[in-house]
């Protein structure tokens, strides 16, 4: 299995394209994090509550959170976009190709995850304009690394759940059934230490839990776990998703 | 060295033969036809010569390659345009090709002339920058025609070319087809449930059932191995009728199907008014309807199956809905 990077150019290329010519796509995907970041942030707006003193205030507790929603479904559902490609036909004449099924999916993994980190980066900038402040310029670096590592993840998740459900129903209970409950047992929203010890332990088999503590020390300087444990479990997440997932879509038939 | 071998290839789904055991040969710079109706393993065929989806066992080459262990080297030797289409719709015709070509592993500026050039032999160089999704579906099959030959394969492969396409736009199609092979020299193997398609433009045809190859050859031996022609004649009372047919010297077969006879004839317009002769009251029946024909491959798929391509479809399906029902249990 070689790996061909004009063909995961070309993938690229092609998300990039389809990325900016359908506004209404990104749009619709980008709607929930606003929601929230929007209402949950001017609607708390100097509410105290345990866990969010360390931060300046609610909103400097709640941007990394929201970023690491907007992460995740964006990239699950970049992932998972190998089904609309089935659905459509276009996946056969990507698969009838000279190219390995691994440099697709690499291609789709780049591609994936550029969108996604645009996407995020946009709702930085709009948290910044309510009035969010990042640490310094090197903080910015470091979300970025961290950006990565979630993208990469959930899109080899997409990937892996996307050879597993073969077709597009079910599309709308992923979001519902895996990406909200993952958010909401993230600490992205509200600290985890006001859960229940029983619940508490269930995030911390969540990986966006250390997606979102990651993004929160590198962009306000405050989490509750070390930063390295975080980066570690991204790291591990990451590799273990995109290999089974490349796997699994190298396994898959028509 | 053939451009296409096929030896004693069987792909088994779900304990369903879907391809059966076929064997054949095509020539290069050959048009070849499988026809057969729907699901009787045409597309499975294409798709095992494809590399799309491994045969449980038998032997295939394509331009020479194995497509159990060259894949790679048979994806590059071949142009497929799938029955669906697989297009991006949200990329205009000419990134759909350039980008095609560059999975290919041409150079963008090799790309974009070939793609030109493409373009221009399916005349859509004037569309070519609009998206795919404002496409006709006439205009999406030449575009995918076009694609497929943007590497220059040697072998190309079109499942089903003009499934779902207006009579005028498949006469445009069928040009564009018998252009390519005829000035480009492109090998052609096409699948089709449409007679008419296979012996306007196939060289060769292998008429396909149940996953087994039933009859090959050149549209006109195989149209002829019916020795001449069809007379169809309906009647009211089949019974009698066929008590009659039977004894009539010149009648070299017959075969009947839902009140219709189907009677093989020698210069059949002479025979005619021989049968019109028959007295009604003394034989029993009374004819409804009569009609001539010279031999279609409908009639050689008649011949070969015992049954006509539609009624094998109705038949085909009903095989799958018993499987499936069975698999569920």
């Amino acid at each position: 299995m070689e790996i061909n990077f004009t063909a995961i150019y070309i993938l690229w290329l092609r998300e990039m394209k389809r990325f900016l010519r359908s506004w209404s796509r990104m749009v619709s995907m980008l709607i929930m994090p606003l929601f929230f970041l929007v209402f949950l942030g001017f609607g708390f707006k100097g509410a105290f509550f345990p866990g969010v003193g360390y931060t300046k205030d609610y909103i400097h507790f709640l941007v990394p959170g929201v970023i690491g929603m907007t992460l995740i479904s964006t990239s699950t559902i970049a992932g998972l976009s190998v089904l609309w490609d089935r659905e459509f036909g276009f996946l056969k004449e990507i698969m009838v190709a000279p190219v390995s099924r691994l440099s697709i999916a690499l291609g789709r993994i780049v591609g994936g995850m550029t969108t996604s980190i645009i996407q995020a980066i946009l709702i930085l900038v709009i948290s910044i304009g309510m009035g969010f402040s990042f640490l310094n310029l090197p903080s910015l670096f470091l979300t970025i690394i961290i950006m990565i590592l979630i993208s990469s993840g959930f899109i080899g998740l997409g990937l892996i759940l996307a050879s597993i459900m073969r077709d597009i129903q079910g599309f709308g209970l992923i979001t519902q059934l895996v990406i909200m409950p993952l958010v909401f047992l993230s600490g992205a929203i509200f600290p985890l230490t006001n859960l229940p010890v029983f619940l508490r332990y269930i995030s911390y088999l969540n990986p966006l839990t250390y997606g979102v503590e990651g993004l929160r020390r590198a962009l306000v300087g405050f989490s509750f776990l070390p930063f390295w444990l975080d980066f570690l479990v991204l790291c591990v997440f990451s590799l273990f998703t995109i290999i089974l997932g490349s796997y699994l879509f190298e396994k898959s038939e028509l | 060295m053939p451009a296409l071998l096929v030896k004693n290839l069987v792909k088994v789904f779900n304990g369903l033969r879907a391809v059966d055991g076929i064997s054949f040969e095509v020539k290069e710079g050959e048009l070849f036809g499988l026809l057969g109706p729907n699901g009787a393993g045409k597309t499975t065929t294409l798709n095992m010569l494809a590399t799309l989806i491994r045969p449980t066992s038998g032997k295939a080459f394509v331009a020479g390659f194995d497509v159990f262990k060259e894949k790679d080297k048979v994806r590059k030797s071949i142009g497929m345009v799938f029955q669906e289409p697989a297009l991006d719709n949200y990329l205009t015709g000419r990134e759909n090709l350039e980008f095609h070509g560059m999975m290919y592993g041409l150079s963008r500026r090799e790309a974009k002339e070939r793609v030109k050039e493409a373009l221009k032999i399916v005349e859509l160089e004037n569309f070519a920058d609009k998206l795919v999704q404002t496409y006709s579906g006439g205009m999406k099959r030449r575009l995918e025609i076009a694609r497929a030959l943007v590497h220059q394969p040697k072998v190309l492969f079109l499942d089903e070319p003009t499934l779902g396409l207006d009579a005028q736009t498949r006469r445009r199609i069928w040009e564009y087809i018998k252009r390519l092979n005829k000035e480009k020299g492109v090998t052609i193997i096409l699948t089709t449930h449409y007679m008419e398609e296979a012996d306007f433009l196939a060289d060769r045809v292998a008429i396909i059932d149940f996953g087994k190859i039933v009859a090959l050859d050149t549209p006109s031996n195989l149209k002829n191995l019916l020795g001449g022609d069809v007379i169809s004649i309906e009647v009211d009372n089949p019974q009698n009728a066929k008590k009659i047919f039977e004894k009539l010297p010149w009648v070299k077969k017959m075969s009947q199907e839902n009140g219709i006879f189907y009677l093989h004839v020698e210069r059949g317009e002479e025979k005619i008014p021989l049968l019109i002769r028959i007295d009604e009251k003394e034989a029993g029946f009374q004819i409804k309807s009569i009609n001539l024909r010279k031999p279609t491959l409908e009639d050689v798929f008649l011949h070969f199956t015992g049954k006509t391509i539609r009624e094998r479809e109705a038949s085909q399906e009903e095989r799958f809905r018993e499987k499936a029902k069975r698999h569920r249990r």
